[in-house]
């Protein structure tokens, strides 16, 4: 026989550093990541969407590295730094009049999101990828977000907006140096 | 690291290693396992290692996948991993999963298992009663089993480096970009002092229970329609939704061959630069 677990499971402090701030909460080992911006941070844009690692959904950035989110234990990676969907975008400015990342802004004029449960995913891969290689081909691209599951769009208009993001970041970085 | 082997001697089968978690997590959400302990090696800053010399390549236990594929010094020493490696799983779950945690794994649809097969490599395991070298041929018993005591962590893998005047390859066969190959190759090939093939070994993934090596030197110099048929007559696929066992059979053979060529071309290469 075992035991019922909740009464003997011990709490755990996480902290973490979230989208620039510091912010923690007492958890079960057994937390995911995932979970712990959900439930315990209320940070609802990362969504959860197969929960064994296959769809991407779940994607936010841990120390500027792309990682699922249910796949991670919060106690595993407390100290640590992680940008959520919430962490892309930021104030309006001059050059950014809504506020919205290069890759936010090209998911929305490309039209690359319909339904929009996967694309806090999309966001966070993109945002790495483009980090590490700014001027990808289109297969680069397509290699890009090759591990993020859409069942809306059909991948086409995503690609064009991993490539009109890389536009729109050259241009912004352009118009600094200027 | 006394710490995490104490944990594991005092809790013994009850407890697994948690690393990576990239194979483990999903295992345990679809209730697949249940272990009642977790012990969490991402604390053990000492495993994040890659360190490479004239004889190999030692990963420890912490080093993700991305590390190593990326690890220049690493891929000259032994080419494979890198090949292997682009083609576990997405960029996204190489950040997080680890080597050695896909080794003591033991899936034998792991790229990984074949590698360290392959080359000849091993694993080190430690317990508190000290530690041991398990050679690859020793380490993988059966699907997902690994020679692993309860109470050991593995703690390191040893990928020999690839012998002079030889290259290497790793091809598969996947139903989508980054999914479980259906069948996968690696071939390393061996030059003699006259460029004729002196050593060709091919090791296999999802077509048998335990990573599968062929020597196919003798085949070889009958020619490809030979090496293509003992790669068919070596595998023991079984079928499953994605392929049926004729189907992985025939893609041993076809892609036994593709490997074999690309390891015996980048073996010319690497004698034509020396």
């Amino acid at each position: 026989m075992t035991e019922p677990t909740e009464q003997r499971e011990s709490l755990h402090e996480v902290k973490l550093t979230v989208n620039g701030g510091t912010r923690s909460a007492t958890v079960t080992a057994r937390r995911t990541l995932s979970d712990f911006l959900r439930h315990d941070l209320g940070l609802t844009g990362t969504h959860v969407g197969c929960e064994h690692g296959v769809c991407g959904a779940c994607t936010v950035l841990l120390d500027d590295a792309p990682v699922r989110s249910c796949l991670i234990f919060a106690v595993s990676v407390s100290g640590q730094r992680v940008t959520t969907v919430e962490g892309l975008a930021g104030e309006p400015e001059a050059g950014r009049p809504s506020g919205l990342s290069p890759v936010q802004q090209a998911f929305h004029e490309c039209h690359a999101l319909q339904c929009g449960f996967c694309t806090p995913g999309f966001l966070t891969t993109v945002t790495a990828c483009l980090a590490a290689n700014p001027a990808p081909t289109r297969d680069q691209a397509v290699e890009m977000i090759a591990g993020n599951l859409c069942r809306c769009t059909g991948y086409q208009n995503i690609v064009d907006a991993v490539l009109r993001a890389a536009e729109l970041q050259s241009a912004e970085v352009q118009g600094r140096q200027k | 690291m006394p710490e995490a082997t104490a944990a594991l001697a005092e809790l013994g089968p009850s407890a697994k290693v948690l690393a990576g978690g990239q194979s483990l997590v999903p295992v345990l959400a679809m209730r697949l396992a249940a272990p009642a302990h977790l012990v969490d090696i991402n604390g053990l800053g000492e495993l994040d290692t890659v360190v490479a010399d004239a004889g190999g390549v030692t990963v420890g236990a912490l080093a993700r996948h991305s590390r190593v594929e990326h690890d220049a010094a690493a891929n000259r020493t032994q080419p494979l991993l890198a090949q292997a490696l682009r083609l576990v799983a997405h960029p996204t779950i190489r950040n997080r999963g680890t080597t050695v945690g896909s080794l003591a794994h033991a899936d034998p649809a792991g790229e990984m298992t074949t590698v360290l097969a392959l080359c000849g490599g091993s694993v080190t395991a430690a317990s508190t009663d000290g530690r041991r070298v398990i050679a690859a041929a020793d380490f993988f018993l059966g699907p997902l089993e690994s020679a692993l005591r309860p109470d050991e962590l593995a703690t390191h893998a040893y990928f020999p480096a690839l012998p002079r005047r030889s290259g290497s390859a790793f091809v598969e066969i996947a139903r989508r970009n980054g999914d479980y190959a259906l069948c996968g190759v690696g071939a390393i090939a061996e030059l003699d002092e006259l460029g004729v093939v002196r050593s060709l070994r091919c090791g296999y993934l999802s077509v048998s229970d335990t990573p599968l090596v062929l020597d196919l030197t003798r085949e070889w110099e009958a020619g490809e329609g030979t090496v293509a048929t003992r790669a068919r007559d070596g595998v023991d696929p079984q079928s499953d939704l994605h392929a049926t066992a004729d189907y992985r059979r025939h893609l041993a053979g076809v892609l036994t061959v593709r490997a074999a060529r690309q390891a015996i071309s980048a073996a010319r290469q690497a004698v034509g630069a020396a």
